[in-house]
């Protein structure tokens, strides 16, 4: 495969699994969770590194979701002791990734990370870094695990479809038929942490929250059916991977800002024309209630 | 005989603020109750810790003579409309459907069977021409029928419902009225938590009055007096009852 062909695939990859998890993200009202951990997550593979002196796949998954989770039970935790649950999100990843930036900066500061790549990505290096797997052939590494990824998060949605469907509309009634609410708000955490590290090397940690956020709010415009929405958040996920590559190309610019612009031209697209939810088609309805109350 | 559930010195709190305190009371079988008392009474709460959804300090429940984990699945629960976000992409007929994940269990989808028992209770609530109708485009009253076809197909023996009558219209009170009753006709036990003093004589056959701990508890005739109202309102009585 060519150099931009594995560009666009890690991209698409991204796109489909940011767009898969951010739709439950949005329908749970989690969208500044997902701020704070793809922040934190830094912080995991720092310490991931350090423990281990790799740098490999495995270890940074395992170093990212005992961070993510570390968020989420701290958030919870401030919250129940009576901070804003909006401050104690953001009191705690600051914090959390501010350690971060500190080791990389002292302890860790000559291996492949450095604050500038975690937080923009740098997606130009992921063709270079390829491993050899059995019947494929050579292939990037960072593809592999946003593969490995993918996989993880499909299944766990597939599996608990009907499950993370109540949880996420009403999870007081979830908890009264016997369904562990809490441990699913947890598992969910870990699948936002893992996306999060295999977006990181694409597109980094702030751009991937665009990746999360974006495709599936202008996904929820656009259908009232959550399989649907699943399905068009993640189609959105890579219609930005593709028109963000070629953007950057044109104008000579960063791949991962593209990128992130692109789903913001998608949302801007579906915030006007949805066929229900856009302004045009509320502007019609309110036109065509004020005329019939006319007549 | 044995009564349906039985609370014994029940206390739970927010933070460190006592919310409920030393709630004990029996309810029988083929019951209709409502829970009433003033704002912040503790009535939600009082459900709600019934349920094990929110902790308590002391004291037990059970149901049918077992533990709140043993009865699950005899028990039916109702939250309140404003508990959820209707502009959730999903349909009605969905929503009912969620009354049946507990018997659907883990790793399986709904099949035609709980397809069509979820039509039936949508069409008990005189809502099967909106299945299809995604539940924002529902009204209030609409909405709650929603609600009450999901507790329905759940097929419990006890159900609570978390003010089922607020802001709906008379046509979905009366459909959920009458619903409860054949409930109450069928054996089933009904505790309800109501804010309308004027329907409580015409609706409920017993009554908790509430307020932060049990002020009266008893069939309606014996209970629902003037007196205990006073004790159980104090002084904001006066103006809610001009209102009737």
């Amino acid at each position: 495969m060519s150099y931009t062909a594995w560009i666009l695939l890690a991209a698409s990859l991204v796109g489909v699994s940011c767009g898969l998890v951010g739709v439950l993200l949005i329908l749970r009202r989690m969208a500044m969770m997902a701020d704070a951990i793809s922040h934190t997550v830094l912080l995991g593979i720092v310490v991931a590194y350090l423990v281990t002196l790799q740098l490999s796949g495995i270890h940074m998954f395992i170093g990212a979701v005992v961070a993510g989770l570390l968020t989420a039970v701290l958030v919870q935790w401030f919250h129940q002791l009576g901070v804003q649950q909006e401050a104690s999100i953001g009191i705690v990843f600051t914090t959390l990734f501010a350690i971060g930036v500190i080791l990389i900066a002292t302890k860790a500061g000559n291996a492949h990370l450095d604050v500038q790549h975690s937080l923009m990505g740098e997606i130009t290096f992921i063709p270079w870094n390829k491993v050899l797997l059995p019947l494929v052939g050579e292939v990037p590494k960072a593809v592999v695990s946003l593969v490995i990824v993918l996989i993880v998060i499909l299944t766990v949605l597939l599996l608990f479809y009907k499950e993370w469907k109540l949880t996420s509309f009403d999870a007081v009634f979830a908890a009264s038929i016997g369904i562990p609410v809490t441990l699913m708000h947890y598992v969910f955490m870990s699948l936002v942490s893992i996306t999060s590290v295999a977006a990181f090397d694409a597109v980094g940690a702030i751009l991937v929250i665009a990746m999360l956020i974006t495709p599936a709010s202008a996904a929820y415009l656009w259908t009232d059916k959550l399989s649907i929405m699943l399905v068009l958040s993640s189609i959105f996920g890579i219609i930005s991977a593709f028109s963000g590559y070629y953007m950057a190309v044109l104008l000579d610019t960063s791949i991962s800002g593209a990128m992130a612009l692109a789903t913001g031209i998608i949302f801007l697209i579906s915030f006007i024309g949805a066929p229900r939810h856009g302004v045009i088609a509320k502007h019609r309805r309110g036109h065509a209630k004020s005329t019939a109350t006319i007549n | 005989m044995d009564a349906a559930i039985v609370v014994n010195h029940l206390s739970a709190a927010y933070r460190k603020n006592e919310v409920l305190s030393e709630i004990s009371f029996k309810v029988m079988p083929g019951t209709l109750t409502c829970i009433v008392g003033p704002n912040g009474a503790g009535k939600s709460t009082l459900i709600k810790t019934m349920l094990e959804l929110h902790p308590r300090t002391t004291g037990e429940v059970s149901f049918l003579g077992q533990s709140y984990r043993r009865a699950k699945t005899k028990i039916g629960y109702v939250p309140q409309r404003g508990s959820v976000d209707w502009d959730f992409p999903t349909n009605a007929l969905d929503v009912v459907l969620m009354g049946l994940y507990g018997r659907i269990g883990w790793l399986k989808r709904p099949r035609k069977s709980h397809r069509d028992q979820a039509m039936e209770a949508l069409r008990v609530m005189g809502m099967e021409q909106y299945a299809d109708r995604q539940i924002s485009q529902l009204s209030g009253g609409q909405q709650q029928r929603v609600f009450l076809a999901r507790a329905l197909v759940q097929d419990a023996e006890i159900y609570f419902l978390d003010e089922p009558l607020a802001g709906v219209d008379a046509a979905t009170e009366r459909i959920i009225m009458d619903t409860l009753q054949q409930l109450k006709m069928k054996g089933r036990t009904v505790m309800v938590v109501h804010h309308d003093l004027q329907t409580v004589e015409d609706y409920f056959d017993h009554v908790l009055l509430l307020n932060r701990t049990v002020i009266a508890h008893g069939a309606t005739a014996d209970t629902f007096t003037d007196h205990q109202l006073h004790r159980t309102y104090g002084g904001a009585l006066r103006w809610m009852r001009e209102k009737v």
